[in-house]
């Protein structure tokens, strides 16, 4: 610890030389933000400038242009209420599990070398299959686990129990929707984990095992604190990720169910509902107010996730 | 009209949106155009939806890559109406078109349309359904599907609507055509899923599908043996798409050619070789100008007149359907 | 990595007990058995898709027009993507981790943005802002799809920043000498190796996925020209979905072979430093929680 206090002095001495305290500590301290105004500028441009647009016509009536929150209302009843919080559950639901597996997955291959082929096989299968979704996914599932899907039939064969004839369905959101989600969630999750693993030394397991400890006091002290953060992290990105997804679900649901992006995709993209894109927008900027209450539940988590672990 | 081919030449090409080359035998369409005035076409986002056409036209305004003109759904052609997003232009066959089936304005005016219809793989399908009523039978569990999402898809509203009037609704009520697929769900014999076109009855996901009658037969038939298409018996429901040219448009004499070619003889020909019927139909069998082979080949149109909504029934029952749908099928 | 393959070969060290001799021989049976779940629940529904569309189909889908443009502009719109990306992102993680960590949750806010606005909405509203002559071209995308990329690049090099410390390595090559540059280029970049691959793998197959932004604005991308087919029977839609990913897998294949050459050439130096910077990192990161 001291000598990492020690060094932390060090920089200031070293970067500021023969510098006068005189040039003031607020200055510096405004410079120091500098580093940052590219990304703050791409982001102003790219992501604020948007959706700000949006939110404008969010708060206009489509037809009139005037100013109302009737879009507001009609996003917060009725079936799109319904679309927000199945929204909500699926994409927790859908972020925990595949946030676990994809956990199990990344660690079974993070030991390997790096020019392994195993591993350069599951990252780029990885990197494909987090990006694929939509209709070809769903008619992936559909040859698989429809009634005349060939795992269905296997399962027929295998033990003559018809999956179908008790419960299960593709076109619903769970088990559905939520196993085909597993199809991009895990991957994408080994993807974004797998920096954070090579955050644990094998110095450290060697270091732990001979001072005695087990697999569970190993990953209670030492692996789960140094990952948790970035395993939280992960999940949130899963989160974001399973909110927003669209194509897949539409395409083997057919609107069965109420989901939120499915629903703003039959406002904006549509053959049927003309002429209330702003009610769309709206739906929008509620995912965006959605995602930061629940950006700030990630911080307090983050913070007491910390202090347990200490 | 020699000046205005020799305009729209001068600009030397057209940008349509939206058209599949299997849809209404588009892609024969916009080939022989080409081949006839030499103006080359390009067709952006073949497989997108009505809503992306206004979007285009809305955002790309000023790009010489703007669309030129849209075949969109009624609701569409309304809503880009009231928006000023169209140029009024009326063809010469102007008046061979029904007066509810056009703007008095001249701002859109229906195309080709068809029927909602049943179609079925008679391989996997031993009884044949005939009406909406018949497919409630259990010899159907598991097989009946939609092309996609009422809320999302014209076919399958329109399907939807067909349903309410074969079961007791009407144009201002379609309620009952969603308690009807919700009942045929309960009951096990409708799959919810979306993917659109031949794949679900190929793979035998969905051997039964309503759809539009010209799409059955243009895209399904090909590929399915034997594939049979009967407009049920109990509710025939039409619904024509509509043409416009866009106030912005890049082209705006290629734009104007492109329509004067649709609505003549030869290009209202080639629609009802793709198994759709032009608006005109009833102009060009008066005339016998039509193209009998293609005629013939159509199902046989349901007596009486045509009806359709008008655009406050269609708006409400839209809502009524995105609002019921998930909560009483979906459940 | 020297210690790792020595793990793996199952050294004994004198003092340890049976327990994990035990432990090290299992693991690679439980990695397997993981694997395995991983790999049959992700082959099964390719091997029913291919089953269903038979290899006849494939041979159409290159028949279609348009192919190699589609992939060319792809392509580029990657190629794009993934430099502007890093080149954004990784000096700006790397600065906030050094001089700003107490913004390092804003960023996680700001980053994570852009997942959530669903891409219909976010297209339309760069296309109301965007000015003309942006409008009108393709690599409007690429500078949209920076955007889009943004979550995975920070969550991966965020993680792979915390993996070391970075600050205590900067330090040390400060005071031995070398100027900025170089302390990024031959210190800190050797380190995010992984974390920056994996946003490349990450962008790169973003760029070869996404479809809705770019059909909305009229581009045909590979991932549009794909969709047409969506159109034609369900044989020939699925194999051109497989095909894409195929496409997309061999690519990506290129790029971490390559990256990973490159890996090994530096490899020896980064054991040292590894070992070295050890014992201060695990207390400096048990700390590190705000």
């Amino acid at each position: 610890m001291a000598e990492s206090t020690a060094q932390a002095v060090a920089p200031e001495a070293l970067t500021s030389g023969a510098r006068p305290s005189r040039v003031s500590t607020s200055l510096r301290r405004s410079l120091r933000w500098l580093g940052v105004v590219p990304f703050g500028v791409y982001v102003a441009l790219g992501l604020l400038a948007p959706f700000v647009a949006i939110a404008i016509a969010a708060f206009r009536n489509s037809s009139t242009g005037a100013f109302t929150l009737s879009n507001f209302n009609t996003a917060l009843h009725g079936t799109y209420l319904l679309g927000l919080k199945t929204s909500l559950l699926l994409s927790i639901a859908t972020a925990i599990v595949p946030g676990i597996f994809g956990l199990l997955v990344a660690y079974a291959i993070f030991t390997a070398k790096r020019g392994n082929v195993l591993r350069q096989v599951v990252i780029t299968a990885s990197g494909v299959f987090a990006n694929f979704g939509g209709v070809p996914l769903a008619i992936l599932f559909i040859a698989t686990l429809s009634t005349t899907g060939i795992v269905t039939g296997w399962i027929k064969d295998l033990s003559g129990v018809d999956i179908w004839n008790h419960g299960f369905t593709l076109y619903s959101a769970y088990p559905g929707v939520f196993i085909v989600y597993m199809y991009f969630q895990i991957p994408l999750m080994v993807l974004v984990i797998l920096p954070a693993l090579e955050g644990l030394r094998p110095a450290w397991r060697e270091a732990a095992e001979n001072m005695g400890a087990g697999t569970w006091q190993y990953w209670r002290y030492v692996g789960g604190p140094v990952l948790l953060p970035s395993f939280l992290g992960c999940l949130l990105l899963l989160f974001g990720s399973a909110f927003s997804a669209y194509a897949t679900a539409e395409a083997l649901t057919g609107g069965t169910v109420a989901l939120t992006p499915i629903q703003i995709g039959a406002l904006l993209n549509g053959n049927v509902v003309a002429g209330q894109e702003n009610l769309g927008y709206a739906l929008g900027v509620i995912m965006v107010v959605i995602i930061s209450i629940v950006m700030i539940i990630y911080v307090i988590l983050q913070r007491r996730a910390a202090r347990w672990l200490r | 009209m020699s000046a205005l081919v020799a305009a729209a030449q001068k600009e030397g090409q057209l940008n349509v949106i939206t058209l599949p080359s299997n849809w209404a035998n588009y892609g024969a369409i916009m080939k022989d155009f080409t081949a006839k005035y030499g103006i080359k076409i390009t067709d952006a986002n073949p497989e997108g939806s009505s809503g992306q056409e206004i979007t285009a036209v809305q955002q790309l305004k000023g790009q010489s890559r703007a669309p030129d003109v849209v075949d969109v759904g009624p609701s569409f052609a309304v809503e880009g109406a009231n928006d000023h997003l169209w140029a009024p232009y009326q063809v010469a066959t102007w008046n061979n078109i029904p007066a509810d089936a056009k703007d008095a304005n001249g701002d859109w005016y229906a195309d080709y349309g068809g029927y909602v219809a049943i179609g079925y793989d008679p391989a996997k399908v031993k009884v044949a359904p005939t009406s909406f009523a018949s497919l409630t039978s259990p010899a159907y569990k598991n097989m009946i599907g939609l092309n996609n999402s009422p809320t999302t898809a014209g076919a399958a509203f329109a399907a939807v609507y067909a349903a309410a009037l074969a079961n007791g609704g009407s144009f201002g009520n379609i309620e009952p055509g969603i308690k009807y697929f919700a009942h045929l769900k309960s009951i096990g014999n409708f799959v919810p899923t979306a993917i659109g076109g031949p794949t679900t009855v190929q793979n035998g996901t969905t051997p039964i599908l309503i759809w539009w009658d010209y799409l059955l037969a243009s895209e399904v038939s090909p590929v399915v043996k034997g594939f049979k298409i009967v407009i049920p018996s109990d509710a025939s429901y039409a619904s024509y798409y509509d043409q416009a040219i866009s106030a912005t448009a890049p082209d705006p004499a290629a734009a104007r050619l492109w329509e004067e070619y649709l609505y003549s003889t030869t290009g209202q020909n080639l629609w009802l070789q793709g198994f759709a019927r032009p608006i005109e139909l009833s102009t060009l069998v008066a005339n016998g100008t039509v193209n009998k082979t293609a005629y013939a080949a159509l199902p046989p149109a349901p007596s009486g007149a045509l009806t359709f909504p008008s655009s406050a029934q269609a708006a409400a029952a839209e809502t009524v359907v995105t609002q019921n749908w998930p909560t009483q099928v979906g459940g | 990595m020297a210690t790792v393959a020595d793990v793996e070969a199952g050294a004994q060290t004198p003092a340890s007990a049976t327990r994990p001799a035990a432990r090290r021989r299992s693991f690679p049976v439980w990695r397997w058995a993981i694997l395995l779940i991983a790999g049959v629940f992700f082959l099964i529904p390719l091997y029913a898709g291919l089953r269903f569309a038979g290899l006849k189909a494939f041979a159409n889908v290159f028949t279609y027009p348009g192919f190699g443009s589609a992939v060319g502009l792809s392509l580029r719109l990657a190629a794009i993507t993934t430099i502007l990306t890093l080149v954004l992102m990784v000096p700006t993680t790397v600065y906030v981790h050094l001089r700003l960590p107490q913004i390092r949750r804003s960023m996680e806010g700001i980053t994570i943005m852009p997942i959530v606005i669903p891409p219909i909405v976010l297209i339309i509203g760069v296309l109301k802002v965007a000015p003309g002559f942006l409008l009108g071209t393709p690599y409007l995308l690429a500078l949209v799809y920076v955007i889009l990329a943004m979550p995975f690049a920070y969550r991966s090099l965020d993680a792979g920043l915390r993996a070391f410390d970075l600050k205590t390595m900067v330090e040390a090559s400060n005071s031995l000498g070398a100027d900025w540059p170089t302390t990024l280029w031959r210190v800190v970049l050797p380190n995010i190796r992984t974390a920056m691959l994996s946003a490349t793998v990450l962008t790169v197959a973003l760029v070869l996925g996404e479809f809705t932004m770019a059909s909305l604005a009229l581009y045909v991308t590979f991932p549009v020209w794909i969709v047409q087919f969506e159109q034609n029977a369900g044989p020939v839609t699925t194999a051109a979905s497989l095909l894409a990913l195929f496409v997309t897998w061999i690519l990506l294949m290129l790029i971490v072979t390559v990256g990973g050459r490159g890996a090994r050439k530096r490899g020896g130096a980064q054991v040292a430093l590894f070992t070295v910077a050890a014992p201060a990192e695990s207390s400096q990161t048990m700390g590190e929680p705000e």
